[in-house]
């Protein structure tokens, strides 16, 4: 049986900025990612993160991640486990781990789930021919894989990463992207959009796909104009000759783990769908059991790993390895720092469906 | 239907009348000046810090809008490759009398070379004029964003923000 203090599910930025905190702490720390590097989305983010100094803005997200891989590996007391899998939880303080080829038993005084999110999939006739693919799995392909895989891009959504990943298609060399976004309004931020713009993007609202079909493969797709109510407008429809179709609707939070433990969950369409309840500590409904970043609700890379680092704090603190004053002043500048990264129109809807599941879990 | 930041992705000239990083006329005759195109709240402040004559002020909340204080502002370029939403131009309207450059972040393989010409492109990607490139660089702090300059004819100035993407 592996013993410690800390055992943090998933090393994606939460994740890493969990341990790290925990780890200089003096904690244990047994940090678990299922794939062969740790970084989770960070090493495909290849464009300039926002934010403040504090948060790396104008940084490159793979830099953030190559960062804080480093500092990981200094950090002794921070047993870091790839190509390993969680699977089960025993209850709260049990975990059974398949890592080198066996299944291995965690004791642990805390837990981080920090598993973050899943691409949402959108179902029209062709969804499922090759070429038809999440717009993260592209992103995964062009900017870690190298391989792109076509020329002529339909991208569906204009939230931020539609908008980011059609970007870096066309630096991939991609010869085209037509952009189709349901609603009235581009979803992400305007910088992106006006970014592919000037390279020759067609960015179409008010429109969604409304099929697409290829021999074996896309070969095209039918468009459609849609209302208000997102229901296709007779009539509307014409053909675009598309080899990718990537479908960029949201994500939702990967929760397994935290259904097995019995965590209480409650739908919260603003971030991703069913989320699990959780206070501004960051813990859940279940003492012990923290979460942070997208599988507390999808929002950035930035407040995911200020969310690892308050989690690290409130389960060190929990453990007694730190006075109630330096916890509480952690707390304090870290939930600022949050709260800045959710002010502004894009950040007030994440704000009040944050505050919404604090005052759920007040019941709890 | 309204063509505005949101519908469509280009900044209407309306939506330009909020942007508090936009130089005066007189200010553009003095030298090379910076145009920080952000109109949007979005918590954001590289610029701010990445401005070595302090002419770039967001302050707090980090969701205020760039100022540009025109009189701080040499046109050095540093700020270019520090937005995030590569949203920050340079003009000088004094490099000859028909000619003006502008300076726009170029994140493409393969680089314009210098003295290269090049297809000026708007915020719609329409071909404006042909261009000469007058300068390109990369500093290691800019990190992969190329800083091209296009010598062009003034009267484009202030459409020009980009070039086509060359062939491989």
């Amino acid at each position: 049986m592996f013993e410690v203090d800390l055992l943090i599910v998933g090393a994606g930025p939460a994740g890493l900025c969990a341990a790290l905190e925990a780890g200089q702490q003096g904690l244990t720390v047994l940090l678990v990612d299922e794939n062969a590097k740790p970084g989770g989305q960070l090493f495909k983010q290849i464009h300039k993160f926002f934010g403040s100094e504090m948060h790396k803005a104008g940084t490159r997200g793979f830099r953030i991640g190559e960062d804080l891989v480093r500092e990981i590996a200094a950090c002794p007391n921070i047993t870091l486990w790839l190509d390993s899998v969680v699977f089960s939880a025993i209850d709260q303080n049990h975990f059974e781990v398949v890592h080198n080829c066996s299944v291995q038993v965690i004791k642990t005084k805390k837990v981080i789930v920090a598993t973050g999110a899943i691409e949402k999939g959108l179902v029209f006739p062709g969804w499922t021919l090759p070429g038809v693919m999440g717009a993260g799995a592209l992103q995964t392909m062009i900017n870690v894989n190298r391989v792109r895989p076509g020329n002529k891009l339909l991208m569906v959504g204009s939230g931020n990463v539609g908008l980011i990943v059609s970007y870096q298609f066309l630096q991939a060399g991609g010869e085209s992207v037509i952009l189709v976004e349901a609603a009235n309004r581009i979803g992400g931020y305007g910088v992106h959009a006006s970014k592919i713009r000037r390279y020759g993007t067609n960015i179409i609202t008010g429109c969604s796909v409304e099929s697409v079909s290829g021999n074996g493969k896309v070969e095209s797709a039918i468009l459609a104009k849609v209302d208000d109510k997102f229901q296709t407008i007779k009539g509307t429809q014409w053909e675009e000759k598309v080899d990718i179709v990537a479908i960029a609707v949201g994500l939702y939070p990967l929760m397994e783990l935290l259904r097995q433990l019995g965590c209480k969950f409650t739908m919260c369409p603003a971030l991703g769908g069913w989320v699990p309840v959780h206070d501004e500590r960051m813990e859940t409904s279940i003492n012990g059991i923290f979460i942070a970043g997208d599988v507390s609700g999808a929002e950035e890379a930035s407040t995911a790993m200020e969310e690892g680092r308050l989690a690290a704090w409130s389960a060190t603190y929990d453990l007694a390895k730190c006075t109630k004053n330096k916890y509480e002043s952690v707390r304090i500048d870290i939930t600022k720092r949050l709260e800045a990264l959710r002010s502004g129109p894009y950040g007030i809807a994440r704000k009040n469906a944050k505050d919404s599941i604090y005052a759920i879990a007040k019941k709890f | 239907m309204e063509e505005n930041l949101k519908t469509c992705g280009v900044i209407s000239p309306e939506e330009f009348i909020n942007c508090k990083g936009w130089p005066s006329d007189e200010r553009f005759l003095k030298g090379p000046v910076a145009i920080l195109e952000c109109i949007e709240e979005i918590p954001c402040n590289p610029c701010e810090c990445s401005c070595p004559k302090g002419a770039i002020y967001v302050g707090h909340p980090i969701t205020n809008l760039p100022t540009l204080d025109e009189s701080k502002c040499i046109g050095c370029k540093s700020c270019i490759a520090s937005c995030p939403g590569l949203a920050i131009f340079v003009e000088d309207h004094t490099f000859s009398d028909k000619e003006a450059l502008v300076s726009f972040p170029f994140e493409f393989i393969p680089f314009p070379k210098k003295g290269e010409k090049v297809s000026a492109v708007n915020r719609k990607s329409e071909v404006v004029c042909t261009a000469v490139v007058h300068d390109i660089y990369c500093a290691k702090s800019n990190d992969s964003t190329m800083i091209v300059t296009l010598r062009i004819d003034k009267q484009y100035v202030h459409q020009v923000r980009s070039c086509k993407m060359l062939e491989a």
